[in-house]
C-alpha cells in the first residue's frame, strides 16, 4: 500500500517537514514493513514553470519534419524574472523550438526552464537546434514522468486548469508530494486505505485521527433507488456472499471531464493510473476509505440488479474483453440481461462507463471474503477490488463511500444525485469479546495497567463494557481480524509498544539431549568429511530418467516417485528417490569449472511413495482430528528415509613435488562405504552387486547381516557417465543411511583381550576365478573355529603356475587362545580345518 | 691397510718405558683419527694381533715365571688404556656421525605435498548443528519430520484458514494429485504439530530442517532452503519468556552485545506475533538492525488442533532462516553460493563457520 504524504496529512497530523522515510519508521512500530519511498521530486527538479505559448512559427525542416518555433511568456505581463542563470531570458519570454504539433498559440503549457532536470537524468539547458537558441522545452506528461502519453505537450486546458503565467507547475501538478509504500499483512484489510493507514499512524505516534468517514454526510437511510435483490441459495460455510448493496445513481454526468491534477496526482503516487473522471473518483474512494466500488452505465442495465451464484455454462465477457466461463460458486451482479459482473473480482464489459454514459449507478457492497478470494483464483483475476474484499472490508462503510462517490460525480463531473437510494442486506453481528482483566498481562508478560488496556482498545474504535472479570469489548466493524482475548492482548501491545516487553528466561525440564539417531546422523556426515570427503547439499528435484536410471537397480523396473504439480521446471518435475543425480550434477559443475579431482557426499532424505499417497480430505482447523484420521494422514505420508551418497572422480589428492596422487578407483567407493558402516559400528556385508547405474563388473551390493540390501558402491557405468559427461572411471556410492542407523547395536558389549602370544599361519588357495574371495575368507573362518583371532586377505594372483580360469588367494590367518599359549600342533590343526571347509566349499586347493 | 706399523721393534712386555711409549702412540693414533674408518684402521695398527702391544703381550708367555706376574699387570693396564681411548672414540665418532647424517638428511620442509584431501562440511549444515547445539544447551530437544507433509499438519493444523490470502502467500509445491492434499512443507512448523501431537507436555523443542517455495533461484531467493523453529508450550509462558529466550539465543550467536527487536507482524499460527530483528554490530557496511526471523504466542487454534486445552496451556513460537543468518553472519552475498555445492566455498569453510 503506497501512501501519499498530502492524503494522510489530510486525516492525521505529520510534522510539517517529515518524509516519507520518517512516516514509514513511525509505521513499522505498528507493524507495518518498509518497502519503499516514491518521490518525484527524486527525478524532477525545477524551475518548471507556466508558460503561455505568445507565438508559434511553423518551420518545415530538410529531414520532412515541421517544428514550431514558439515564444512562450513565463512571467506574467509587467513582471520581471527573477530567475538568473545561462538561458534564462530576462525579459520572461523563451524562445524555444519544439517538435509536437497539438497546441497553439494562447496555451498555456509546462515550460522546463534551463537548469531544470528531468526523469532519466535529462538536464535542460539552452541549446542551438534547428538554427535557433531554444532556451527550455515544452513538457509532455510522459517527459515529466507523470504519465504514458508523448503524442503531444501538456496543454493545461485541457486537464481543466487555467493558472497565472509563471506558476510552479510542480506545485501545480503535485510534484511536490511524496509516498510511502509499506508491506500490508494479510489479516488487516483496513490498512488498505488511508483511513485505515491514518489512524494507524495516530497509534504510532500519538498525534489526532480525523476519521475520513465523518467528513462524509450520507443519508441514514435510502429507499426507492435501483432495484437490487441479494439471492445467494450456495453460501460457502454459510456465509452470504453478499450481505449489504448500497446503489446511487447521478445523472447528467460529463464523464469526458478531465480529473483534477490533485486526484490524479494522488492516484499516481498510490500506484494507480488515471483512466477517466468516473474510474478515478471511484478508485480515488476505494484508496481513501477502503470501499471498492463499481460504477456502472445505469442506461446500459436492464431489469433488476440481482446478486446470485452462477449456473454452470453461463459466461461473462470481463472489463478486459476477455470472455469467462463461470463456476457455479462464482458470486455474480446481474441483471435481465444475465450476468454483468462478477462480484467483487471484475466488472463486465456490456455496463461499462464510457466517456459516453450520462447516468452512473454506483455500486458499493460488502462481499463475502472466501467467495471473492476463490473466484480471484479461478479466474486469475487479482484486483484492488479483490485484494481489499478478500482481506474483509467495513460493512459499515458502504453507504458513506457511496456518498462520497456521488459527491465527487456531482462536484466533478456535472451530475446531480437522485434523491433515492438503494440500501439492502442484513449487517452482520457485531463480534464482541470477553476480555479477562488479567489475560492480556499474563500472554504479554507486561504488567498493563487499567488505563493502558482501556485507552489502546478505544483507540482502535472498540467499545469496553465493564465485567466483573474484566471487559465485554466489541470490535469495530472495521476490524475483522479481531476475534478473540489474544487478538485483543497483541493490539495493546502493539499500542504500548513491543519494545516494552521485559525479557524472563523460562527454564526448560531436564532434556535427553540429541536422540541416538541426531547423533548417528552426525557421526556419519562428520566422518565422511573428516576422510576427506566435501558436503554439498543438491536440490532435491530430479527428471523421471533420473529417478528410473539411478533409483532402482534393475534395469527397466518401474520407480514410483512423487511428482510435483506445480515444479520450477516440467523436467525437473519429480522428487529424487536416489541421492546420486543431484550429486553428479555438483560434480559436473564442479569438473566443468576447472575442479578435475573431487570427492562430493550428501545426507539427504529421498522420497519413496507407498501405496497410499496422501488423504482424500483433510480434517478442519481448530480442533484435534481422531486417532483414525491422524493416523490415516500420517499413512499417506511418503516415506522419506535418509540417504548418504558419494561421487568421486579424478585423484585422490592434489598433485605435488615428490607425491604422485592416486586415480580414485571402485575401491575407494567400497572402502568409504565400509567406513560408513565403521563408524556407527555397521558391518556391511559385500557381495559382487549389479545396478544399472555401475559398472556391471565393478559394483558391490552391501547389505546388513540380515541380508537387508543398503546400498551400492562401485565405479558408475562408463555409458551413464558419458551421458553426464564427466569423467570415465568416476566411482559412486550411496547407501540408506537410515537403515544403518537402526542395525547399530544399542551397547556395544566387549570383547576379552588375551595375552597369551600370537601364532602366526599363512595359507595360499587356488580356487576358480568366479569365486568371490569375501566368500574363501569366510570359509576359512569358520572353519579355523575359535581360536582363529583374525584372518586378511593379503595377496590375488592369477598367471604363471595357475591353472587357467583359476587364482590364488593367499590369507594370513592368527591364532590365539583366551587362556594359554597354542601349541604349534594346536594352530595347524586349526589351519587344516579352515583350508578343509574352504576345500569342501570351493574346491580350493592348497597351493 | 696394514696390520703393523712399519718399522716398530716389539717391544719387551717388561719394559715399561718402551711400552708405555706404545700405549702413548696408540692413543695418539687413536685421538688423530678423524673418521670411524680412520679409527678402524688405527685400532688394527695398535691393538690387532701384529700390533706391537699385542706382540709384547704374547712375548710374556715366553718369559720367566717369576716376571710373568709383572709383565702381565703391565700389559693388562697399557692395553687397558688404549682400549678405554678406543671406546671413548669410537663413541665420540659415532656421535659425530650421527649427528652428520642428520644434517645430510635435511629437507625443504616448506615443499611438502598434502598427501591427503581435506574434507569440508557445507557451512549450512555445520550452522545447524551448532544452532542446535545451543538449544540442547538449554535443555531443548531437537524435533524432525517429513519433507513432503500433510497438508494439514503445513497450513490447517496452524490455523490457515483454507481461502485465507495467508495461504497462497506461502507459494507452495504441491504433490500431483492435489486431491492426495500432500506439499513440500513450506516451514519446519509442521514438526511442531507433530512434535505437540506425540511428545509430553511442557515441551521444549527446536525443529530445523529444508522448507521449500516455489521461487526461481536467484541472489537472494532459492526453492530450497533451511529453517530452524523453536516451540515451547509450558504453564504461564508469556510474550516476555519468548523474548528472553530469543535474546539468550541471540548472545549464544552473536556474542554478548547482540540486541533483538520485536516488531508487530501476522502470522496465522501466533497471536501476538512479531518479526524479530537482530542488531549486526560487525554487518558489512557498517551496524545496523537485520531482519532475522518471526516469533509469537501460540494461537489457541494451533493448541487445539493438537488437542492441548489454551486454557491452561500457553506456548511461544519463533523461526528463523539459516540461509540468511550465514549470509548477514558470515557475508555470504549470494544465495547460490549456497546452493550451487561449489567445493571452494565449502573447502573454505572446513568444519568450521
Amino acid at each position: 500500500m503506497r501512501i501519499p504524504l498530502s492524503w494522510l496529512r489530510e486525516f492525521a497530523q505529520i510534522p510539517a517537514g517529515a518524509t516519507a522515510e520518517d512516516v514509514m519508521t513511525d509505521l513499522v512500530k505498528v507493524g507495518f514493513e518498509e518497502e519503499a519511498v516514491h518521490r518525484p521530486t527524486d527525478a524532477l527538479r525545477g524551475p518548471v514553470v507556466v508558460g503561455q505559448v505568445l507565438s508559434l512559427v511553423k518551420e518545415p525542416q530538410s529531414n520532412g519534419k515541421t517544428i514550431n518555433w514558439c515564444q512562450v511568456r513565463v512571467v506574467p505581463e509587467g513582471q520581471e524574472q527573477t530567475l538568473t542563470g545561462k538561458g534564462i531570458d530576462p525579459s520572461g519570454v523563451q524562445g524555444i523550438v519544439c517538435g509536437a504539433h497539438n497546441f497553439v498559440e494562447g496555451d498555456k503549457v509546462v515550460v522546463t526552464l534551463p537548469g531544470a532536470v528531468l526523469p532519466g537524468d535529462f538536464q535542460i539547458s539552452a541549446r542551438k537546434t534547428y538554427g535557433h537558441m531554444s532556451a527550455g522545452m515544452i513538457a509532455s506528461v510522459r517527459e515529466l514522468g507523470i504519465g504514458e502519453d508523448h503524442d503531444g505537450i501538456l496543454v493545461l486546458s485541457r486537464i481543466g486548469l487555467d493558472p497565472e503565467i509563471g506558476t510552479d507547475a510542480m506545485e501545480l501538478l503535485g510534484l511536490y508530494d511524496q509516498a510511502a509504500e509499506i508491506n500490508v499483512t494479510p489479516d488487516r484489510g483496513y490498512a488498505f486505505s488511508i483511513r485505515g493507514v491514518a489512524r494507524e499512524y495516530a497509534h504510532a505516534t500519538g498525534t489526532v485521527f480525523t476519521d475520513p468517514a465523518s467528513k462524509v454526510t450520507a443519508p441514514a437511510v435510502l429507499s426507492g433507488g435501483y432495484g437490487v435483490k441479494i439471492n445467494d441459495d450456495a453460501p460457502i460455510y454459510g456465509k452470504p456472499g453478499c450481505d449489504r448493496f448500497v446503489a446511487r445513481t447521478v445523472r447528467g454526468v460529463d464523464a469526458t471531464r478531465p480529473t483534477p491534477p490533485w486526484m490524479s496526482s494522488r492516484l499516481r503516487l498510490a500506484g494507480i493510473r488515471s483512466i477517466s473522471l468516473p474510474v478515478d473518483i471511484s478508485n480515488y474512494v476505494m484508496l481513501e476509505l477502503g470501499q471498492p466500488l463499481h460504477f456502472y452505465d445505469q442506461d446500459k442495465l436492464s431489469g433488476d440488479i440481482v446478486v446470485r451464484r452462477a449456473v454452470t455454462g453461463e459466461k461473462l465477457t470481463t472489463l478486459d474483453g476477455k470472455e469467462r466461463a463461470l463456476d457455479a460458486e462464482d458470486l455474480l451482479i446481474t441483471d435481465a440481461s444475465g450476468p454483468i459482473g462478477v462480484a467483487g473480482v471484475m466488472g463486465g464489459a456490456s455496463t461499462e462507463v464510457t466517456d459516453a454514459t450520462t447516468a452512473v449507478l454506483i455500486e458499493a457492497a460488502h462481499f463475502e471474503e472466501v467467495s471473492i478470494a476463490r473466484s480471484r483464483r479461478r479466474h486469475k483475476l487479482p484486483s484492488e477490488a479483490s485484494k481489499r474484499f478478500e482481506r474483509g472490508v467495513d460493512w459499515q462503510i458502504a453507504n458513506i463511500a457511496a456518498q462520497r462517490a456521488v459527491d465527487f460525480l456531482v462536484e466533478l463531473a456535472g451530475g446531480t444525485a437522485d434523491e433515492s437510494g438503494t440500501d439492502v442486506g442484513t449487517a452482520p453481528d457485531p463480534v464482541t469479546i470477553a476480555l479477562p482483566g488479567e489475560f492480556p498481562a499474563a500472554r504479554i508478560g507486561i504488567d498493563f495497567t487499567e488505563e493502558q488496556i482501556v485507552t489502546s482498545l478505544e483507540d482502535l474504535g472498540a467499545v469496553l463494557e465493564k465485567t466483573d472479570a474484566g471487559w465485554t469489548v466489541t470490535a469495530p466493524s472495521w476490524r475483522n481480524d479481531l476475534e478473540t482475548k489474544e487478538d485483543l492482548s497483541e493490539e495493546v501491545a502493539r499500542l504500548v509498544g513491543y519494545d516494552q516487553i521485559p525479557a524472563t528466561l523460562p527454564v526448560a525440564p531436564p532434556g535427553r539431549g540429541l536422540t541416538r539417531v541426531q547423533q548417528q546422523r552426525r557421526r556419519l556426515v562428520q566422518a565422511l568429511a573428516d576422510a576427506g570427503l566435501t558436503e554439498v547439499l543438491a536440490y532435491p528435484f530430479v527428471s523421471k530418467a533420473a529417478n528410473e536410471a539411478f533409483g532402482v537397480a534393475e534395469e527397466g523396473a518401474p520407480r514410483t516417485a512423487v511428482k510435483l504439480a506445480n515444479p520450477i521446471s516440467e523436467e525437473q518435475g519429480y522428487l529424487r528417490t536416489s541421492v546420486l543425480p543431484g550429486l553428479l550434477e555438483v560434480a559436473k559443475r564442479n569438473h566443468s569449472r576447472g575442479f578435475r579431482d573431487l570427492a562430493v557426499f550428501e545426507a539427504g532424505m529421498v522420497f519413496l511413495p507407498g501405496d497410499t499417497l496422501g488423504t482424500p480430505s483433510i480434517p478442519p482447523l481448530g480442533v484435534k482430528p481422531t486417532d483414525e484420521v491422524l493416523d490415516a494422514l500420517y499413512d499417506g505420508v511418503p516415506d522419506q528415509p535418509l540417504h548418504v551418497a558419494a561421487v568421486l572422480t579424478g585423484h585422490d589428492s592434489p598433485a605435488a613435488a615428490g607425491h604422485a596422487p592416486r586415480l580414485w578407483d571402485w575401491a575407494d567407493a567400497l572402502d568409504i562405504a565400509r567406513l560408513a558402516g565403521d563408524v556407527l559400528g555397521v558391518e556391511l556385508v559385500v557381495t559382487q552387486g549389479r545396478h544399472q547405474a555401475f559398472h556391471p563388473g565393478r559394483a558391490a551390493q552391501l547389505s546388513l547381516r540380515s541380508g537387508e540390501v543398503v546400498g551400492y558402491a562401485g565405479e558408475l557405468h562408463p555409458k551413464l557417465l558419458a551421458a553426464h559427461d564427466m569423467p570415465a572411471r568416476s566411482v559412486a556410492l550411496e547407501l540408506n543411511a537410515d537403515a544403518l542407523f537402526e542395525a547399530a547395536a544399542d551397547v556395544v558389549v566387549a570383547r576379552h583381550i588375551s595375552t597369551f602370544p600370537v601364532a602366526t599361519q599363512d595359507v595360499a588357495l587356488v580356487v576358480p576365478q568366479d569365486v568371490p574371495a569375501d566368500d574363501v575368507l569366510a570359509a576359512l573362518r569358520e572353519g579355523a573355529g575359535e581360536l582363529l583371532e583374525d584372518v586378511a586377505l593379503f595377496d590375488v594372483y592369477a598367471g604363471k603356475g595357475i591353472e587357467d580360469g583359476k587364482k590364488s588367494l593367499a590369507f594370513g590367518l592368527r591364532f590365539r587362545a583366551t587362556d594359554r599359549t597354542l601349541t604349534a600342533d594346536e594352530a595347524s590343526e586349526a589351519r587344516e580345518h579352515a583350508v578343509a571347509t574352504a576345500a569342501e566349499r570351493f574346491g580350493a586347493v592348497q597351493r | 691397510m696394514t696390520e703393523t706399523l712399519p718399522g716398530a721393534a716389539v717391544p719387551n712386555p717388561l719394559d715399561e718405558t718402551a711400552i708405555n711409549a706404545a700405549v702413548d702412540q696408540a692413543v695418539a693414533a687413536i685421538a688423530g683419527a678423524s673418521t670411524l674408518d680412520e679409527l678402524k684402521a688405527v685400532r688394527l695398527a695398535h691393538t690387532g694381533e701384529k700390533s706391537p702391544l699385542s706382540l709384547a703381550n704374547r712375548g710374556i708367555g715366553s718369559l720367566p715365571k717369576d716376571l710373568k706376574a709383572a709383565a702381565g699387570k703391565l700389559m693388562g693396564s697399557s692395553r687397558g688404556r688404549v682400549n678405554k681411548a678406543l671406546a671413548d672414540r669410537t663413541a665420540e665418532l659415532e656421535a659425530e656421525n650421527d649427528a652428520r647424517i642428520l644434517v645430510e638428511e635435511t629437507v625443504d620442509v616448506t615443499a611438502a605435498p598434502r598427501r591427503r584431501r581435506a574434507g569440508a562440511r557445507h557451512p549450512l549444515s555445520t550452522l545447524q548443528d551448532r544452532v542446535a547445539d545451543i538449544f540442547v544447551g538449554m535443555g531443548w530437544e531437537i524435533a524432525e519430520g517429513p519433507e513432503v507433509e500433510s497438508e494439514w499438519f503445513n497450513f490447517d493444523a496452524l490455523n490457515f484458514k483454507p481461502d485465507h490470502p495467508a495461504r497462497e502467500m506461502q507459494d507452495t509445491f504441491f504433490v500431483e494429485p492435489p486431491e492426495a492434499h500432500l506439499l513440500m512443507r513450506t516451514h519446519t512448523s509442521p514438526v511442531q504439530v507433530r512434535s505437540m501431537l506425540e511428545r509430553e507436555l511442557p515441551i521444549y523443542v527446536l525443529c530445523p530442517g529444508k522448507v521449500f517455495r516455489t521461487d526461481e533461484l536467484d541472489a537472494t531467493h532459492t526453492p530450497v532452503f533451511h529453517q530452524f523453529e523453536g516451540l515451547a508450550i509450558d504453564k504461564k509462558l508469556s510474550m516476555a519468556d519468548l523474548r528472553g529466550t530469543l535474546e539468550h539465543f541471540a548472545r549464544q550467536m552473536f556474542g554478548d552485545e547482540a540486541q533483538i527487536r520485536l516488531r508487530p507482524n501476522y502470522f496465522p499460527f501466533t497471536e501476538p506475533s512479531a518479526e524479530l530483528d537482530i542488531f549486526h554490530p560487525g554487518a558489512k557496511g557498517g551496524p545496523r538492525w537485520i531482519e532475522w526471523g518471526g516469533c509469537g504466542m501460540v494461537n489457541p487454534n494451533v493448541l487445539r488442533a493438537a488437542g492441548i486445552d489454551p486454557d491452561i496451556y500457553s506456548g511461544f513460537a519463533f523461526g528463523m532462516g539459516i540461509e540468511r543468518t550465514l549470509m548477514f553472519r558470515n557475508e555470504v552475498g549470494d544465495m547460490r553460493d549456497m546452493i550451487e555445492g561449489d567445493v571452494r566455498f565449502s573447502e573454505h569453510f572446513g568444519m568450521e563457520i
